[in-house]
């Protein structure tokens, strides 16, 4: 929303800076992004008088014009072709600043010295979006004689600032200057000035030009109509071109120019149907047919459909309601009577047409928001004044109001303690009804409270809260005293989960690794990418409905393929290194088609590649869960699972709960993912690992017995895992192994093929007394007996 | 035979100066004084002595070796001595080697980040709550007071499971479930993933974090909202941070505000980052929990008001470090990972 400050100057008194304006509508709660001077960039630019207009001695498409610019008579060299005699135009002199840039010196085109530039609209800063077609390529050309000599900005109301204000959707009543001149005058305490709108002069009769108005669906709340004979379609004189371009709108020929206006002061779209071009002479607001076509002003044909409320007349639809007219019934030069529109219509129906056409317009925005239904009349009779007043047409005696407003006058009341409860800060009860009746709400004390009505241009307010912040936002709520919080003192902590969480975040932190984050949502090729079977339960995904692609479809039941693709993007960028954690949500639906809010399961998915092996990985989990308390972990072999390498992939267990899988990933995937080297990973169910862990720490005597060391070497095949033969050890035991020790693992010429040399250190020790010989001979016995029966285990001597 | 043990000690002593090792000096201490030794030699002869030279002799021999085993010892120790220095300066090394065994993990700069407001909000007796992402439209628009048409309800703007099931939006619901859940009074935070349908380019990402605050008590006011938020933004920027309150439009707080910060970049000064302005705009939005959104919990709104406040991570995390795409936090880049 821009706002122009002259504009504005004409229904409130403006008697601080730009600067203390924009601050105090801030602080009002108006969002100001911008404060940008017009002529900001434009020095030395004056009116001129084009006194004698040559052609170039030595270039055809140049000009030389002799122009008056009061105290002396300057040669200037131009290639604009609108130029004739007589005419007042911007003048660059010599040292003359431009906004584009430029600054101006003496030129010389082909042995002419050129004293200086005549300016176009763009030259002197204006955007392509608001200069008028028809003056898009040339010189600007003032519309009477101004003095000669002057600055040109001045004339050309560029000498004033415009803010730029963000409104929020609730105000649709401030993307007006009426609306926003009412903000003003509330948030400085002046009194805020109604524009009269009067037309002087009636003629004929409105039933004499159309056949009337047939509103044929509850979605249009109203349609007040009138209708202007005589038009002669013009351009708008200058002061209507500049204040309109100013507030960001391209003029366009009279009788526009004034809906738009209008529209802009008051926040009403309005529009003009040229009445001779409709069929029957009449206007029918409809809902649309199904599949019924109309070709919009901006020259596309719409399919509409039954959402659509539209125009029509009384064979086919002319416009559509509240978003843009009908190309046919448009306002053209030829155009000889005109009917004006001020209509309400559904927000929501506006929104939904809106949406759909993607078409955006500044009726739309406004409609979408809902406007304020008593300021169609306001509107179109504004319009009327305007136009009889520069000479546009002359307006037809009568109105057709064909109005289906409903609901009743909407009065609160509003406490003054409950005021007081909720900001903090006693605000007298005066000031709370001078800042409500500035606002346009009629408010007045009794029985202890103030009943306020609320105005039908803010259909925002509804409860008592809604005053209260209105009283607040004119205080200030920068003027509200800050106070600490009083109550019982809380204990602020995390959820136990979150607790674990950071546990595990420092001691992977410690251990090299780097925390990533991924996306929640991922592509469905992932779950084929990882090589899935067609019956895994990570299939068995959510769809979004609108996603923002095919990339971000599904919801994730994995966090591999995260993983995955991030360690192939750093491998590509050439990164030597990854060690890296996420811990996030899986989603699994409780059945399919969903129906009801999947479970959010937490994983820990780690992952790296580079100079690191299974076992890194494998020490890496167990550190976690040591430092969590988890002991009893078991590592089973699993060859099945597609993903991995079928012999270097274990199920992690703990108490006969499976808590993760972790391994080398399988070639085939790594292909999938484009990564040339080797990758492991884990993918652990972390709400497993949280009901698992045992951070509480009991502290156990130091021992007070010597330890015997024993070593033992065996050969065993190869595929016997030396998992398995610890848990001999350990169950053989009697509670007296301390440590094993894995020293040496040995195959070649020492023992047989497909057979390994194991050897351990086995530390015993008893809490209870110092151990004798006999008693670990005896344990080592049994352990070398049950590895032998087991495992066919050889004693290596 | 006196004169042979005086030799023997002249002889001794002299061959111990000039002895270098440790081997050596035990060699020699073997040659003199071990059992077959000459010392041991020489006292073998001592039964040819009189009766009366006897004890004199042997006296004069204990001396000899007395002395010889002082000097052995002494030579040993300075000899141990030098062994050790050569040992020492031997075993020096080259300490600007570099070795790269241990690295140092770094936590994602956003989720740290998250982690440190929930700290301060800890320490001011806030507990951490949770959510999930997937949420209802219930709790998500239609229990916060979310207009039936808010464009923000649109396929454009949220993503949908469907009719019932959405990406949440914001954190806001979390206020909801904490409500139901754990009634008044309350004091909660909860910080988490929340996604909106934008294109991913330098400021905007489909998944985005927020972190969400809620009050409710009796007699809560804004005075107490504007403290809470003035201590949070201090402790988290430093003291010299102002802000202001400029009145919003939030559907789920009546009155709303939004909170601009002192520019974190030029402190005030005015600066391209904050468009010159001083401030940086919008860091938290907040407001007082709305009536309606207290009843749609079951708690009483005559009895009970609360204050609400939300806040984007990712921005506060890029503007605490200086990170000026967000595609960054995405993207995982070891490189960009490695300088947290």
């Amino acid at each position: 929303m821009l706002l122009p400050i002259k504009w504005l100057s004409k229904y409130v008194d403006i008697d601080v800076t730009s600067k203390e304006l924009a601050d105090g509508l801030t602080y009002s709660g108006s969002h100001v992004e911008s404060i940008n001077r017009l002529d900001k960039g434009i020095e030395k630019v004056v009116v001129g008088r084009i006194d004698k207009l040559e052609k170039h001695p030595h270039a055809d498409k140049l000009l030389v014009c002799e122009v008056n610019v009061g105290k002396e008579l300057l040669t200037i060299v131009t290639g604009a072709t609108n130029l004739k005699e007589g005419d007042y135009v911007p003048v660059a002199l010599i040292g003359a600043k431009l906004p584009i840039g430029l600054d101006i010196g003496e030129t010389n085109f082909r042995g002419v010295d050129s004293q200086g530039m005549l300016c176009s609209l763009r030259e002197l800063g204006y955007g392509d979006n608001v200069i008028p077609k028809e003056v898009r390529d040339g010189i600007f050309v003032f519309d009477k004689e101004y003095p000669l000599g002057e600055d040109a900005s001045y004339f050309l109301d560029l000498d004033e600032d415009v803010i730029e204000f963000e409104i929020t959707p609730n105000r649709p009543d401030c993307l007006s200057i009426f609306g926003m001149a009412r903000e003003t005058a509330a948030t400085f305490k002046k009194t805020l000035k109604h524009p009269e709108i009067k037309v002087k002069n009636e003629v004929d009769d409105i039933f004499e030009y159309t056949n009337g108005i047939q509103v044929e669906t509850p979605n249009c709340y109203r349609y007040y109509s009138r209708v202007i004979k005589d038009v002669k379609i013009a351009p708008s004189p200058m002061w209507l071109q500049t204040t309109l371009m100013n507030a960001g709108v391209r003029p366009i020929n009279n009788v526009v120019d004034v809906t738009n206006y209008v529209m802009l002061e008051f926040g009403e779209p309005l529009h003009a149907f040229d009445l001779d071009m409709l069929n029957g002479r009449k206007i029918i607001v409809r809902q649309a047919y199904d599949n019924e076509k109309l070709t919009t002003l901006d020259g596309i044909e719409r399919i509409l459909s039954t959402d659509d409320i539209i125009i029509a007349d009384d064979q086919m639809p002319i416009g559509i309601a509240g978003i843009m007219g009908g190309l046919h019934s448009e306002i053209t030069p030829e155009t000889k009577t005109v009917l004006l529109e001020g209509a309400n219509f559904s927000s929501k129906h506006v929104r939904l047409t809106s949406k759909k056409f993607a078409l955006r317009t500044e009726a739309s925005t406004r409609f979408e928001k809902g406007i304020d239904p008593y300021l169609c009349n306001v509107a179109v009779e504004r319009v009327c004044q305007l136009i009889e007043e520069i000479g546009a047409g002359t307006v037809v005696k009568g109105i057709i109001d064909v109005n289906q407003i409903t609901g009743e006058d909407k009065i609160i009341s509003l406490r003054p303690e409950r005021s007081k409860k909720l900001l903090g800060v006693d605000i007298s009860i005066d000031e709370m009804i001078q800042s409500l009746s500035n606002l346009g709400f009629q408010s007045k004390f009794e029985n202890d409270v103030i009943l306020s009505k609320v105005p039908s241009f803010r259909a925002d307010v509804e409860v008592e809260a809604d005053l209260i912040e209105e009283v607040g936002r004119l205080y200030g709520f920068h003027n509200i005293k800050s106070m600490p919080l009083v109550g019982g003192l809380t204990r602020g902590e995390r959820p136990y989960n979150k607790q674990v969480e950071l546990k595990v975040k420092n001691i992977l932190q410690g251990l090299g690794y780097n925390e990533v984050m991924t996306y929640s949502f991922i592509s469905p090729k992932a779950y084929d990418k990882l090589n899935l079977k067609e019956d895994a339960v990570e299939r068995k995904y959510i769809r979004l409905i609108n996603p923002l692609g095919e990339d971000y479809s599904t919801m994730r039941t994995t966090l591999m393929s995260n993983m995955l693709e991030l360690l192939s993007r750093n491998e590509k960028k050439g990164v030597e290194e990854v060690l890296a954690y996420e811990i996030g949500y899986t989603f699994m639906p409780k059945s399919l088609p969903v129906t009801e809010l999947p479970d959010e399961k937490q994983v820990l998915s780690v992952g790296f590649y580079g100079n690191k092996d299974f076992y890194f990985m494998k020490e890496s989990l167990e550190v976690v869960l040591a430092r969590l308390g988890i002991k009893n972990i078991e590592y089973i072999r699993e060859e099945n699972n597609p993903s991995f390498h079928p012999g270097r992939t274990a199920i992690l267990m703990v108490d006969g709960i499976r808590i993760g899988v972790f391994g080398e990933v399988h070639p085939d995937v790594c292909e999938n993912y484009n990564i040339k080297g080797k990758i492991y990973l884990a993918h652990m169910d972390f709400d497993n690992i949280v009901k698992l862990t045992n951070i509480e720490v009991k502290y156990k005597p130091l021992p007070k017995y010597p330890a015997i060391t024993r070593d033992i070497a065996l050969v065993v095949d190869e595929n016997v895992m030396v998992g398995e033969l610890e848990k001999i050890i350990k169950d053989n035991g009697n509670g007296l192994v301390e440590r094993i020790i894995l020293f040496d693992i040995y195959r070649g010429n020492q023992v047989e093929e497909n057979k390994k040399s194991v050897a351990f250190s086995i530390v015993y020790r008893s809490y209870e007394g110092t151990l004798t010989d006999d008693v670990v001979n005896n344990i080592q016995n049994a352990i070398i007996k049950e590895m032998e029966s087991q495992f066919m285990a050889k004693l290596r001597s | 035979m006196k004169e042979r043990l005086e030799s023997l000690r002249e002889k001794a002593l002299k061959e111990i100066q000039n002895i270098v090792n440790l081997s050596e000096l035990e060699d020699l201490r073997v040659k003199f004084l071990g059992k077959k030794g000459e010392i041991t030699s020489i006292l073998r002869d001592m039964g040819k002595l009189s009766a009366e030279m006897r004890p004199v002799v042997g006296q004069m021999a204990n001396d000899v070796r007395a002395d010889i085993e002082d000097k052995i010892s002494e030579a040993k120790e300075i000899l141990g001595n030098k062994a050790k220095e050569a040992k020492l300066t031997k075993e020096t090394i080259d300490i600007t080697v570099k070795t790269e065994n241990l690295r140092r993990g770094h936590r994602h700069p956003l989720l740290a980040t998250a982690e440190e407001l929930e700290d301060l909000f800890i320490s001011m007796g806030f507990s951490v709550v949770t959510g999930p992402e997937v949420e209802t439209v219930e709790n998500n628009f239609d229990a916060l007071n979310s207009p039936d048409n808010h464009p923000s309800r649109d396929l454009s703007d949220t993503f949908y499971i469907n009719d019932e099931l959405l990406l949440r939006t914001h954190t806001s619901p979390v206020q909801i479930r904490a409500m139901k859940e754990l009634g008044a009074p309350l004091r909660i935070v909860s910080a988490g993933r929340t996604f909106r349908f934008d294109d991913v380019d330098d400021t905007h990402s489909p998944m985005f974090h927020q972190l969400e605050g809620l009050v409710v008590d009796e007699n809560i006011s804004m005075a107490n909202l504007i403290h809470t938020l003035d201590i949070f933004i201090k402790e988290l920027f430093g003291e010299d941070m102002k802000t202001r309150y400029r009145p919003h439009h939030f559907p789920f707080t009546e009155p709303s505000a939004e909170v601009d910060v002192t520019c974190i970049k030029c402190r005030g000064e005015g600066c391209p980052v904050c468009n010159f302005t001083g401030w940086s705009m919008e860091l938290l939005g907040c407001g007082m929990v709305h009536p309606k959104v207290l009843e749609n919990c079951g708690i009483d709104s005559e009895k009970y008001t609360g204050f609400a406040f939300g806040m984007g991570i990712d921005r506060i995390t890029m503007v605490k470090y200086g990170i000026n795409d967000i595609r960054l936090l995405f993207e995982n880049d070891n490189r960009f990972l490695d300088q947290f």
